[in-house]
Protein backbone atom coordinates (compact mmCIF):
# COMPACT_ATOMS: atom_id res chain seq x y z
CA UNK A 1 0.00 0.00 0.00
CA UNK A 2 1.40 3.34 -1.08
CA UNK A 3 1.22 6.83 0.51
CA UNK A 4 -1.51 7.93 -1.88
CA UNK A 5 -3.76 5.27 -0.32
CA UNK A 6 -3.34 6.33 3.73
CA UNK A 7 -4.51 9.79 2.21
CA UNK A 8 -7.50 8.41 1.16
CA UNK A 9 -8.30 6.20 3.62
CA UNK A 10 -7.55 9.66 6.05
CA UNK A 11 -9.94 11.66 3.41
CA UNK A 12 -12.93 8.77 3.81
CA UNK A 13 -12.68 8.66 7.17
CA UNK A 14 -13.45 12.18 7.24
CA UNK A 15 -16.34 11.95 5.06
CA UNK A 16 -17.60 8.97 6.54
CA UNK A 17 -17.64 11.34 9.87
CA UNK A 18 -19.21 13.94 8.26
CA UNK A 19 -22.15 11.56 7.29
CA UNK A 20 -22.57 9.77 10.98
CA UNK A 21 -23.16 13.31 11.94
CA UNK A 22 -26.71 14.07 11.36
CA UNK A 23 -26.92 10.91 13.05
CA UNK A 24 -24.55 11.29 16.21
CA UNK A 25 -26.30 14.55 16.79
CA UNK A 26 -30.08 12.99 16.58
CA UNK A 27 -28.83 10.53 19.74
CA UNK A 28 -26.96 13.18 21.44
CA UNK A 29 -29.98 15.52 21.37
CA UNK A 30 -32.37 13.08 22.37
CA UNK A 31 -31.18 12.97 25.92
CA UNK A 32 -31.28 16.28 26.25
CA UNK A 33 -33.65 18.74 27.79
CA UNK A 34 -36.12 19.94 25.34
CA UNK A 35 -35.17 23.28 26.11
CA UNK A 36 -31.77 22.86 25.67
CA UNK A 37 -32.31 21.40 21.76
CA UNK A 38 -33.75 24.02 19.89
CA UNK A 39 -31.32 26.54 21.50
CA UNK A 40 -27.97 24.76 20.66
CA UNK A 41 -28.44 21.76 18.95
CA UNK A 42 -24.63 20.69 18.64
CA UNK A 43 -23.77 20.75 22.06
CA UNK A 44 -23.22 17.84 24.67
CA UNK A 45 -25.63 17.23 27.48
CA UNK A 46 -24.12 18.75 30.39
CA UNK A 47 -25.33 18.11 33.94
CA UNK A 48 -28.21 20.50 33.71
CA UNK A 49 -29.20 19.12 30.21
CA UNK A 50 -28.81 15.71 30.66
CA UNK A 51 -32.54 13.99 31.23
CA UNK A 52 -31.71 10.45 31.24
CA UNK A 53 -34.58 8.32 29.80
CA UNK A 54 -36.88 11.45 30.17
CA UNK A 55 -37.34 11.82 26.24
CA UNK A 56 -38.05 8.81 25.24
CA UNK A 57 -41.13 7.62 28.31
CA UNK A 58 -42.64 10.81 26.95
CA UNK A 59 -42.58 10.27 23.10
CA UNK A 60 -43.73 6.53 23.65
CA UNK A 61 -46.86 7.49 25.87
CA UNK A 62 -47.47 10.66 23.54
CA UNK A 63 -47.88 8.98 20.24
CA UNK A 64 -48.51 4.61 21.51
CA UNK A 65 -45.35 4.14 19.75
CA UNK A 66 -45.36 0.54 20.77
CA UNK A 67 -48.46 0.08 18.88
CA UNK A 68 -47.38 1.68 16.04
CA UNK A 69 -44.27 -0.32 15.67
CA UNK A 70 -46.47 -3.10 15.77
CA UNK A 71 -48.56 -2.08 13.21
CA UNK A 72 -45.79 -1.08 10.99
CA UNK A 73 -44.96 -4.86 11.44
CA UNK A 74 -47.70 -6.52 10.74
CA UNK A 75 -48.42 -4.31 7.83
CA UNK A 76 -44.40 -5.36 6.13
CA UNK A 77 -44.54 -8.90 7.56
CA UNK A 78 -47.79 -9.78 6.18
CA UNK A 79 -47.06 -7.58 2.81
CA UNK A 80 -43.94 -9.09 1.47
CA UNK A 81 -45.06 -12.78 2.97
CA UNK A 82 -47.64 -12.18 0.48
CA UNK A 83 -45.88 -10.90 -2.05
CA UNK A 84 -43.60 -13.56 -2.13
CA UNK A 85 -45.69 -16.27 -1.95
CA UNK A 86 -48.18 -15.18 -4.70
CA UNK A 87 -46.02 -13.65 -7.19
CA UNK A 88 -43.45 -16.11 -7.34
CA UNK A 89 -46.48 -18.30 -8.19
CA UNK A 90 -48.00 -16.08 -10.38
CA UNK A 91 -44.51 -15.65 -12.28
CA UNK A 92 -43.78 -19.57 -12.67
CA UNK A 93 -47.40 -19.61 -14.37
CA UNK A 94 -46.92 -16.94 -16.58
CA UNK A 95 -43.54 -17.90 -17.89
CA UNK A 96 -44.39 -21.61 -18.19
CA UNK A 97 -47.53 -21.35 -19.68
CA UNK A 98 -47.14 -18.69 -21.86
CA UNK A 99 -49.35 -17.97 -24.70
CA UNK A 100 -51.18 -14.55 -25.34
CA UNK A 101 -53.11 -14.02 -22.16
CA UNK A 102 -50.25 -14.14 -19.84
CA UNK A 103 -48.28 -12.45 -22.11
CA UNK A 104 -50.66 -9.24 -22.17
CA UNK A 105 -50.70 -10.18 -18.18
CA UNK A 106 -46.94 -9.95 -17.96
CA UNK A 107 -46.87 -6.30 -20.27
CA UNK A 108 -49.56 -5.28 -17.81
CA UNK A 109 -47.44 -6.03 -14.74
CA UNK A 110 -44.31 -4.30 -16.02
CA UNK A 111 -46.30 -1.63 -17.37
CA UNK A 112 -47.70 -0.52 -13.57
CA UNK A 113 -43.84 -0.17 -12.53
CA UNK A 114 -43.81 2.89 -14.59
CA UNK A 115 -46.73 4.45 -12.92
CA UNK A 116 -46.40 6.89 -9.78
CA UNK A 117 -48.26 6.36 -6.77
CA UNK A 118 -50.22 9.74 -7.63
CA UNK A 119 -51.78 8.56 -10.39
CA UNK A 120 -53.68 6.28 -8.10
CA UNK A 121 -53.71 8.21 -5.06
CA UNK A 122 -57.48 9.15 -5.07
CA UNK A 123 -59.03 6.51 -6.59
CA UNK A 124 -56.77 3.78 -4.55
CA UNK A 125 -58.31 4.62 -1.09
CA UNK A 126 -61.66 4.83 -2.79
CA UNK A 127 -61.62 1.10 -4.09
CA UNK A 128 -59.78 -0.18 -0.81
CA UNK A 129 -62.36 1.16 1.23
CA UNK A 130 -65.08 -0.33 -0.12
CA UNK A 131 -63.96 -3.47 -0.15
CA UNK A 132 -62.94 -3.08 3.16
CA UNK A 133 -59.19 -3.33 3.02
CA UNK A 134 -58.07 0.01 5.55
CA UNK A 135 -56.85 -2.83 8.48
CA UNK A 136 -52.90 -3.38 9.50
CA UNK A 137 -54.31 -7.02 8.44
CA UNK A 138 -55.57 -6.24 5.33
CA UNK A 139 -53.72 -3.42 3.36
CA UNK A 140 -51.11 -6.02 2.73
CA UNK A 141 -53.82 -6.94 -0.27
CA UNK A 142 -53.47 -3.78 -1.39
CA UNK A 143 -49.73 -3.91 -1.44
CA UNK A 144 -49.87 -7.04 -2.90
CA UNK A 145 -51.83 -5.45 -5.75
CA UNK A 146 -49.91 -2.36 -6.10
CA UNK A 147 -46.22 -3.79 -5.62
CA UNK A 148 -46.96 -6.84 -8.11
CA UNK A 149 -45.45 -5.48 -10.74
CA UNK A 150 -41.84 -5.30 -9.43
CA UNK A 151 -41.46 -9.14 -8.10
CA UNK A 152 -43.77 -10.35 -10.77
CA UNK A 153 -40.72 -8.90 -13.13
CA UNK A 154 -37.78 -10.08 -10.92
CA UNK A 155 -39.65 -13.75 -10.65
CA UNK A 156 -40.00 -13.99 -14.32
CA UNK A 157 -36.43 -13.10 -15.27
CA UNK A 158 -35.36 -15.47 -12.73
CA UNK A 159 -37.85 -18.19 -13.97
CA UNK A 160 -36.25 -17.89 -17.58
CA UNK A 161 -33.21 -18.89 -16.33
CA UNK A 162 -34.12 -22.74 -14.79
CA UNK A 163 -33.93 -25.57 -17.14
CA UNK A 164 -37.39 -27.02 -17.85
CA UNK A 165 -35.90 -30.36 -17.78
CA UNK A 166 -35.80 -30.37 -13.74
CA UNK A 167 -39.32 -29.23 -13.74
CA UNK A 168 -40.57 -32.14 -16.38
CA UNK A 169 -38.71 -34.99 -14.26
CA UNK A 170 -40.44 -33.83 -11.23
CA UNK A 171 -43.39 -34.16 -13.20
CA UNK A 172 -42.96 -37.35 -14.81
CA UNK A 173 -42.23 -38.73 -11.43
CA UNK A 174 -45.98 -38.05 -10.14
CA UNK A 175 -45.82 -34.33 -8.94
CA UNK A 176 -48.71 -32.23 -9.25
CA UNK A 177 -47.77 -28.39 -10.58
CA UNK A 178 -48.10 -27.19 -6.57
CA UNK A 179 -45.38 -29.62 -4.85
CA UNK A 180 -43.46 -28.95 -8.15
CA UNK A 181 -43.05 -26.10 -7.34
CA UNK A 182 -42.54 -25.84 -3.86
CA UNK A 183 -40.48 -28.55 -3.62
CA UNK A 184 -38.71 -28.06 -6.94
CA UNK A 185 -38.68 -24.06 -8.07
CA UNK A 186 -39.03 -22.69 -4.65
CA UNK A 187 -35.91 -23.53 -3.57
CA UNK A 188 -34.08 -22.59 -6.86
CA UNK A 189 -35.30 -19.29 -6.25
CA UNK A 190 -34.15 -18.81 -2.89
CA UNK A 191 -31.75 -15.90 -4.07
CA UNK A 192 -34.43 -13.98 -6.07
CA UNK A 193 -37.09 -14.48 -2.66
CA UNK A 194 -34.37 -12.51 -0.71
CA UNK A 195 -34.09 -10.19 -3.11
CA UNK A 196 -37.73 -9.04 -3.57
CA UNK A 197 -38.34 -9.73 0.21
CA UNK A 198 -35.65 -6.86 0.43
CA UNK A 199 -36.43 -4.66 -1.34
CA UNK A 200 -40.32 -4.54 -0.71
CA UNK A 201 -39.69 -4.44 2.70
CA UNK A 202 -37.60 -1.49 2.61
CA UNK A 203 -40.61 0.17 0.38
CA UNK A 204 -43.44 -0.94 2.77
CA UNK A 205 -41.89 0.06 6.31
CA UNK A 206 -40.76 3.38 5.41
CA UNK A 207 -44.02 3.93 3.09
CA UNK A 208 -46.33 6.87 3.84
CA UNK A 209 -48.70 7.92 1.53
CA UNK A 210 -50.20 4.89 1.01
CA UNK A 211 -51.12 3.93 4.72
CA UNK A 212 -52.27 7.58 5.34
CA UNK A 213 -54.79 7.24 2.71
CA UNK A 214 -55.75 3.66 3.22
CA UNK A 215 -55.71 2.85 6.88
CA UNK A 216 -58.79 4.10 9.02
CA UNK A 217 -57.21 6.02 11.40
CA UNK A 218 -60.30 6.73 13.40
CA UNK A 219 -59.31 3.37 14.63
CA UNK A 220 -56.04 4.45 15.47
CA UNK A 221 -54.24 2.22 13.11
CA UNK A 222 -51.11 4.66 12.73
CA UNK A 223 -47.27 3.04 11.30
CA UNK A 224 -44.34 4.49 12.16
CA UNK A 225 -44.27 7.04 9.30
CA UNK A 226 -47.75 8.43 10.08
CA UNK A 227 -47.23 8.33 13.57
CA UNK A 228 -43.81 10.72 13.68
CA UNK A 229 -45.79 13.00 11.07
CA UNK A 230 -48.57 13.75 13.12
CA UNK A 231 -46.51 13.94 16.01
CA UNK A 232 -44.68 16.67 13.92
CA UNK A 233 -47.90 18.41 12.94
CA UNK A 234 -50.82 17.50 15.40
CA UNK A 235 -48.90 19.67 18.24
CA UNK A 236 -49.00 22.66 16.35
CA UNK A 237 -45.98 25.07 17.15
CA UNK A 238 -45.87 23.46 20.12
CA UNK A 239 -43.66 20.87 19.55
CA UNK A 240 -41.81 18.58 22.16
CA UNK A 241 -38.77 18.67 20.43
CA UNK A 242 -37.03 16.21 23.46
CA UNK A 243 -39.50 13.32 22.96
CA UNK A 244 -39.45 13.82 19.05
CA UNK A 245 -35.76 13.11 19.02
CA UNK A 246 -36.41 9.88 20.97
CA UNK A 247 -38.95 9.15 18.47
CA UNK A 248 -36.51 9.79 15.51
CA UNK A 249 -34.18 7.39 17.26
CA UNK A 250 -36.65 4.81 18.28
CA UNK A 251 -37.83 5.16 14.17
CA UNK A 252 -34.43 4.93 12.93
CA UNK A 253 -33.30 1.84 15.50
CA UNK A 254 -35.05 -1.14 14.00
CA UNK A 255 -33.84 -0.51 10.44
CA UNK A 256 -30.18 -0.06 11.76
CA UNK A 257 -30.59 -3.69 13.48
CA UNK A 258 -32.08 -4.91 10.10
CA UNK A 259 -29.06 -3.20 7.92
CA UNK A 260 -26.56 -4.60 10.40
CA UNK A 261 -27.94 -8.20 10.37
CA UNK A 262 -28.42 -8.46 6.86
CA UNK A 263 -26.16 -6.02 5.20
CA UNK A 264 -24.67 -8.97 2.62
CA UNK A 265 -28.22 -9.63 1.32
CA UNK A 266 -29.40 -5.82 1.21
CA UNK A 267 -26.97 -4.78 -0.44
CA UNK A 268 -27.07 -7.75 -3.40
CA UNK A 269 -30.76 -7.54 -3.10
CA UNK A 270 -30.77 -3.81 -4.22
CA UNK A 271 -27.92 -4.10 -7.09
CA UNK A 272 -30.14 -6.87 -8.52
CA UNK A 273 -33.20 -4.83 -8.12
CA UNK A 274 -31.43 -1.38 -9.73
CA UNK A 275 -30.40 -3.29 -13.14
CA UNK A 276 -33.08 -5.08 -13.63
CA UNK A 277 -35.93 -2.51 -12.13
CA UNK B 1 -46.99 -29.84 -18.45
CA UNK B 2 -48.07 -26.98 -19.68
CA UNK B 3 -52.02 -28.57 -20.20
CA UNK B 4 -51.94 -29.77 -16.78
CA UNK B 5 -50.64 -26.56 -15.38
CA UNK B 6 -52.93 -24.72 -16.88
CA UNK B 7 -55.92 -26.23 -15.04
CA UNK B 8 -54.14 -25.02 -11.82
CA UNK B 9 -54.36 -21.29 -12.83
CA UNK B 10 -56.90 -20.38 -9.76
CA UNK B 11 -53.98 -21.44 -7.40
CA UNK B 12 -51.52 -19.80 -9.54
CA UNK B 13 -52.30 -16.64 -10.83
CA UNK B 14 -55.96 -15.89 -9.20
CA UNK B 15 -54.37 -14.45 -6.33
CA UNK B 16 -51.97 -12.39 -7.75
CA UNK B 17 -54.30 -11.31 -10.66
CA UNK B 18 -57.72 -9.83 -7.94
CA UNK B 19 -55.13 -8.14 -5.93
CA UNK B 20 -53.72 -6.77 -8.63
CA UNK B 21 -56.69 -5.43 -10.17
CA UNK B 22 -57.88 -3.91 -6.62
CA UNK B 23 -54.69 -2.71 -6.09
CA UNK B 24 -53.99 -1.20 -9.52
CA UNK B 25 -55.88 -1.97 -12.54
CA UNK B 26 -59.38 -0.74 -11.34
CA UNK B 27 -57.46 2.44 -9.05
CA UNK B 28 -55.70 3.45 -12.71
CA UNK B 29 -58.98 4.01 -14.92
CA UNK B 30 -61.58 5.19 -12.66
CA UNK B 31 -58.55 7.70 -12.26
CA UNK B 32 -58.04 8.29 -16.08
CA UNK B 33 -61.83 8.23 -16.21
CA UNK B 34 -62.13 10.97 -13.58
CA UNK B 35 -59.46 12.99 -14.78
CA UNK B 36 -62.20 13.86 -17.29
CA UNK B 37 -64.74 14.39 -14.98
CA UNK B 38 -66.19 17.22 -12.30
CA UNK B 39 -67.00 15.20 -9.26
CA UNK B 40 -67.39 15.12 -5.17
CA UNK B 41 -67.51 11.45 -4.82
CA UNK B 42 -66.52 9.22 -7.56
CA UNK B 43 -70.56 7.90 -7.55
CA UNK B 44 -71.66 11.45 -8.98
CA UNK B 45 -69.18 12.46 -11.30
CA UNK B 46 -70.00 14.49 -14.94
CA UNK B 47 -68.35 14.38 -17.79
CA UNK B 48 -66.33 17.31 -18.94
CA UNK B 49 -63.88 16.39 -21.38
CA UNK B 50 -61.05 17.98 -21.33
CA UNK B 51 -62.23 21.06 -19.12
CA UNK B 52 -59.86 20.01 -16.67
CA UNK B 53 -56.66 19.40 -18.39
CA UNK B 54 -57.09 23.20 -19.43
CA UNK B 55 -57.33 24.30 -16.44
CA UNK B 56 -54.41 22.57 -15.57
CA UNK B 57 -52.58 23.92 -18.26
CA UNK B 58 -53.76 27.41 -18.44
CA UNK B 59 -55.49 28.51 -15.25
CA UNK B 60 -53.28 26.76 -12.44
CA UNK B 61 -49.95 28.90 -12.70
CA UNK B 62 -49.02 26.36 -9.39
CA UNK B 63 -48.89 23.49 -11.24
CA UNK B 64 -46.04 25.05 -13.42
CA UNK B 65 -44.17 26.77 -10.77
CA UNK B 66 -43.81 23.19 -9.27
CA UNK B 67 -42.85 21.33 -12.61
CA UNK B 68 -40.35 24.73 -13.10
CA UNK B 69 -39.03 23.54 -9.56
CA UNK B 70 -39.40 20.07 -9.95
CA UNK B 71 -37.09 20.20 -13.08
CA UNK B 72 -34.62 22.66 -11.39
CA UNK B 73 -34.33 20.37 -8.51
CA UNK B 74 -34.13 17.14 -10.24
CA UNK B 75 -31.31 18.70 -12.68
CA UNK B 76 -29.10 19.98 -9.71
CA UNK B 77 -29.78 16.26 -7.47
CA UNK B 78 -29.08 14.37 -10.29
CA UNK B 79 -25.77 15.60 -11.46
CA UNK B 80 -24.74 16.23 -8.06
CA UNK B 81 -25.41 12.85 -7.07
CA UNK B 82 -23.75 11.12 -9.78
CA UNK B 83 -20.40 13.00 -9.90
CA UNK B 84 -20.38 12.15 -5.93
CA UNK B 85 -21.34 8.73 -6.26
CA UNK B 86 -18.92 8.23 -8.89
CA UNK B 87 -15.72 9.55 -7.24
CA UNK B 88 -16.65 8.07 -4.01
CA UNK B 89 -16.73 4.61 -5.90
CA UNK B 90 -13.38 5.33 -7.87
CA UNK B 91 -11.79 5.96 -4.30
CA UNK B 92 -13.64 2.62 -2.56
CA UNK B 93 -12.56 0.53 -5.36
CA UNK B 94 -8.72 0.55 -5.30
CA UNK B 95 -8.35 -1.72 -2.22
CA UNK B 96 -7.86 0.78 0.44
CA UNK B 97 -7.82 -0.01 4.15
CA UNK B 98 -11.28 0.71 4.89
CA UNK B 99 -13.50 -0.51 1.90
CA UNK B 100 -16.26 -2.33 3.33
CA UNK B 101 -16.48 -0.17 6.49
CA UNK B 102 -17.37 2.85 4.40
CA UNK B 103 -19.29 0.99 1.83
CA UNK B 104 -21.57 0.12 4.80
CA UNK B 105 -21.62 4.12 6.32
CA UNK B 106 -22.42 5.46 2.95
CA UNK B 107 -24.89 3.25 1.99
CA UNK B 108 -26.84 3.37 4.66
CA UNK B 109 -28.93 6.57 5.06
CA UNK B 110 -30.95 4.60 2.58
CA UNK B 111 -32.57 2.22 4.55
CA UNK B 112 -34.05 5.17 6.66
CA UNK B 113 -37.53 6.18 4.91
CA UNK B 114 -37.92 9.60 3.64
CA UNK B 115 -40.65 11.02 6.48
CA UNK B 116 -38.05 10.26 9.47
CA UNK B 117 -34.58 11.13 7.03
CA UNK B 118 -36.70 14.61 6.59
CA UNK B 119 -37.15 15.32 10.01
CA UNK B 120 -33.78 14.51 11.50
CA UNK B 121 -32.31 16.79 8.84
CA UNK B 122 -34.71 19.65 9.67
CA UNK B 123 -33.27 19.68 13.19
CA UNK B 124 -29.88 19.91 12.22
CA UNK B 125 -30.73 22.41 9.90
CA UNK B 126 -32.59 24.53 11.38
CA UNK B 127 -31.04 24.65 15.08
CA UNK B 128 -28.25 23.88 14.33
CA UNK B 129 -27.18 26.42 11.28
CA UNK B 130 -29.91 28.52 9.86
CA UNK B 131 -31.06 29.95 13.13
CA UNK B 132 -28.09 30.24 15.36
CA UNK B 133 -25.98 31.43 11.90
CA UNK B 134 -29.07 34.01 10.14
CA UNK B 135 -31.83 33.95 12.89
CA UNK B 136 -34.16 32.06 9.83
CA UNK B 137 -35.69 28.72 9.34
CA UNK B 138 -36.27 26.48 6.41
CA UNK B 139 -39.66 28.13 5.92
CA UNK B 140 -37.92 31.67 5.54
CA UNK B 141 -36.54 31.33 1.96
CA UNK B 142 -37.23 29.05 -1.15
CA UNK B 143 -33.94 28.92 -1.72
CA UNK B 144 -32.88 27.44 1.91
CA UNK B 145 -35.81 24.85 0.77
CA UNK B 146 -34.23 23.96 -2.21
CA UNK B 147 -30.82 23.74 -0.85
CA UNK B 148 -31.72 22.06 2.20
CA UNK B 149 -34.17 19.04 0.10
CA UNK B 150 -30.79 18.98 -2.45
CA UNK B 151 -28.51 17.94 0.97
CA UNK B 152 -30.92 15.75 1.75
CA UNK B 153 -31.82 13.68 -1.38
CA UNK B 154 -28.49 13.66 -1.82
CA UNK B 155 -27.15 12.32 1.41
CA UNK B 156 -29.88 9.16 1.15
CA UNK B 157 -28.96 8.53 -2.48
CA UNK B 158 -25.19 9.05 -3.05
CA UNK B 159 -24.66 5.55 -0.83
CA UNK B 160 -27.36 3.83 -2.92
CA UNK B 161 -25.73 4.87 -6.48
CA UNK B 162 -22.10 4.33 -5.23
CA UNK B 163 -22.66 0.55 -4.75
CA UNK B 164 -24.43 0.34 -8.25
CA UNK B 165 -21.24 2.03 -9.68
CA UNK B 166 -18.73 -0.05 -7.58
CA UNK B 167 -20.13 -3.18 -9.33
CA UNK B 168 -19.97 -1.44 -12.72
CA UNK B 169 -16.19 -0.71 -11.56
CA UNK B 170 -15.53 -4.21 -10.78
CA UNK B 171 -16.02 -5.48 -14.04
CA UNK B 172 -13.91 -3.66 -15.85
CA UNK B 173 -11.08 -6.16 -16.48
CA UNK B 174 -7.38 -5.13 -15.15
CA UNK B 175 -5.73 -5.64 -17.97
CA UNK B 176 -7.25 -2.95 -20.01
CA UNK B 177 -6.34 -0.54 -17.83
CA UNK B 178 -2.71 -1.78 -17.18
CA UNK B 179 -2.49 -1.76 -21.33
CA UNK B 180 -3.80 1.77 -20.81
CA UNK B 181 -1.03 2.42 -18.64
CA UNK B 182 1.51 1.02 -20.75
CA UNK B 183 0.44 2.80 -23.48
CA UNK B 184 1.37 5.74 -21.74
CA UNK B 185 -1.88 7.17 -20.85
CA UNK B 186 -2.12 9.00 -17.67
CA UNK B 187 -4.58 8.53 -14.60
CA UNK B 188 -7.43 11.32 -16.37
CA UNK B 189 -6.73 9.70 -19.86
CA UNK B 190 -7.43 6.36 -18.79
CA UNK B 191 -10.50 7.01 -17.33
CA UNK B 192 -11.98 9.27 -19.64
CA UNK B 193 -11.18 6.53 -22.57
CA UNK B 194 -11.16 3.11 -20.83
CA UNK B 195 -13.47 3.14 -17.67
CA UNK B 196 -15.94 5.84 -18.46
CA UNK B 197 -16.85 3.85 -21.75
CA UNK B 198 -17.08 0.43 -19.91
CA UNK B 199 -19.42 1.48 -16.97
CA UNK B 200 -21.35 3.28 -19.58
CA UNK B 201 -24.33 0.88 -18.41
CA UNK B 202 -23.88 1.50 -14.36
CA UNK B 203 -23.71 5.63 -15.32
CA UNK B 204 -27.46 4.88 -17.63
CA UNK B 205 -29.08 2.99 -14.81
CA UNK B 206 -28.21 5.94 -11.93
CA UNK B 207 -29.00 8.73 -13.69
CA UNK B 208 -32.70 7.27 -14.83
CA UNK B 209 -32.61 5.95 -11.02
CA UNK B 210 -31.86 9.48 -9.63
CA UNK B 211 -33.56 11.18 -12.52
CA UNK B 212 -37.45 9.25 -11.25
CA UNK B 213 -36.67 9.46 -7.75
CA UNK B 214 -35.75 13.25 -7.72
CA UNK B 215 -39.28 13.34 -9.94
CA UNK B 216 -41.27 11.29 -7.66
CA UNK B 217 -40.15 12.75 -4.38
CA UNK B 218 -42.98 13.79 -2.00
CA UNK B 219 -41.98 11.97 1.22
CA UNK B 220 -38.69 14.38 2.32
CA UNK B 221 -40.48 17.54 0.96
CA UNK B 222 -43.45 17.22 3.18
CA UNK B 223 -41.21 16.72 6.07
CA UNK B 224 -38.35 18.93 5.27
CA UNK B 225 -40.10 22.04 3.79
CA UNK B 226 -44.11 21.02 3.54
CA UNK B 227 -44.05 23.67 0.38
CA UNK B 228 -43.32 26.26 2.68
CA UNK B 229 -42.96 29.33 1.88
CA UNK B 230 -46.38 29.69 0.20
CA UNK B 231 -46.03 26.97 -1.91
CA UNK B 232 -43.13 27.66 -3.44
CA UNK B 233 -40.67 25.06 -2.35
CA UNK B 234 -43.74 22.78 -3.73
CA UNK B 235 -42.42 19.67 -5.72
CA UNK B 236 -45.18 18.06 -8.35
CA UNK B 237 -46.18 15.46 -6.00
CA UNK B 238 -46.84 17.25 -3.02
CA UNK B 239 -48.93 20.00 -5.41
CA UNK B 240 -51.16 17.22 -6.63
CA UNK B 241 -52.30 16.14 -3.08
CA UNK B 242 -52.26 19.67 -2.47
CA UNK B 243 -54.73 20.67 -5.33
CA UNK B 244 -56.75 17.91 -4.39
CA UNK B 245 -60.18 19.54 -2.41
CA UNK B 246 -59.25 22.88 -2.29
CA UNK B 247 -62.30 24.35 -4.92
CA UNK B 248 -65.44 22.23 -6.08
CA UNK B 249 -64.10 21.80 -9.17
CA UNK B 250 -60.40 20.76 -7.61
CA UNK B 251 -60.73 16.96 -7.30
CA UNK B 252 -60.79 16.68 -11.28
CA UNK B 253 -58.08 19.24 -11.96
CA UNK B 254 -55.75 17.30 -9.55
CA UNK B 255 -56.36 14.02 -10.92
CA UNK B 256 -55.61 15.43 -14.38
CA UNK B 257 -52.33 16.73 -12.87
CA UNK B 258 -51.74 13.26 -11.72
CA UNK B 259 -51.74 11.98 -15.57
CA UNK B 260 -49.82 14.73 -16.73
CA UNK B 261 -47.16 13.55 -14.15
CA UNK B 262 -47.91 9.86 -14.79
CA UNK B 263 -47.01 10.99 -18.56
CA UNK B 264 -44.13 12.75 -17.77
CA UNK B 265 -42.55 9.90 -15.76
CA UNK B 266 -43.65 7.48 -18.64
CA UNK B 267 -41.92 9.58 -20.94
CA UNK B 268 -38.47 9.33 -18.71
CA UNK B 269 -38.77 5.38 -18.10
CA UNK B 270 -39.18 4.72 -22.40
CA UNK B 271 -36.09 6.94 -23.12
CA UNK B 272 -34.30 4.78 -20.32
CA UNK B 273 -35.84 1.75 -22.18
CA UNK B 274 -34.47 2.57 -25.33
CA UNK B 275 -30.95 4.00 -24.02
CA UNK B 276 -30.42 0.47 -23.20
CA UNK B 277 -31.65 -1.53 -25.92
CA UNK B 278 -29.14 0.78 -27.94
CA UNK B 279 -25.89 -0.32 -25.58
CA UNK B 280 -27.31 -4.24 -25.89
CA UNK B 281 -27.22 -4.06 -29.79
CA UNK B 282 -23.94 -2.34 -29.62
CA UNK B 283 -22.02 -4.72 -27.41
Amino acid sequence: MNKKNYWLTGLFSIVCAIYLFPLAVLVINSFKDKQAITGRVFHLPTKETFVGLQNYLRGITSINFFQSIGYSFIVTVLSVLLILLCTSMCAWFIERVGGRFCRWIYYLFVFSMVVPFQMVMFTLPYVADRLGLTAPWSIPLVYLGFGAGLSVFMFTGFVKSIPLSIEEAAMIDGCTPLSTFFRVVLPIMKPTYISVAILQAMWIWNDYLLPTLVLDKTKGYYTIPMAIQSAMTDSYGSVDYGAFMALLVLAVLPVILFYILGQKHIIKGVISGAVKG
Amino acid sequence: MNKTLKRWFPIFLLPTLAAFLIGFVVPFFIGLYLSFCEYGTVENATFVGFANYVRVFTADSQFWYSFGFTALFTLVSVVLINVIAFAVALGLTRGIRGTNFFRTVFFMPNLIGGIVLGYIWKMIINYGVLIPLFGKDLSYSTAYGFWGLVLVVAWQQIGYMMIIYISGLQSVPEEQIEAAKIDGAGWWQTLRSVTLPMVMPSITICTFLTLTNSFKLFDQNLALTDGKPFRTTEMLAMCIRNTYGTTPKSHGTAQAMAVVFFLIVAIIALLQLRSTKEKEVQQ
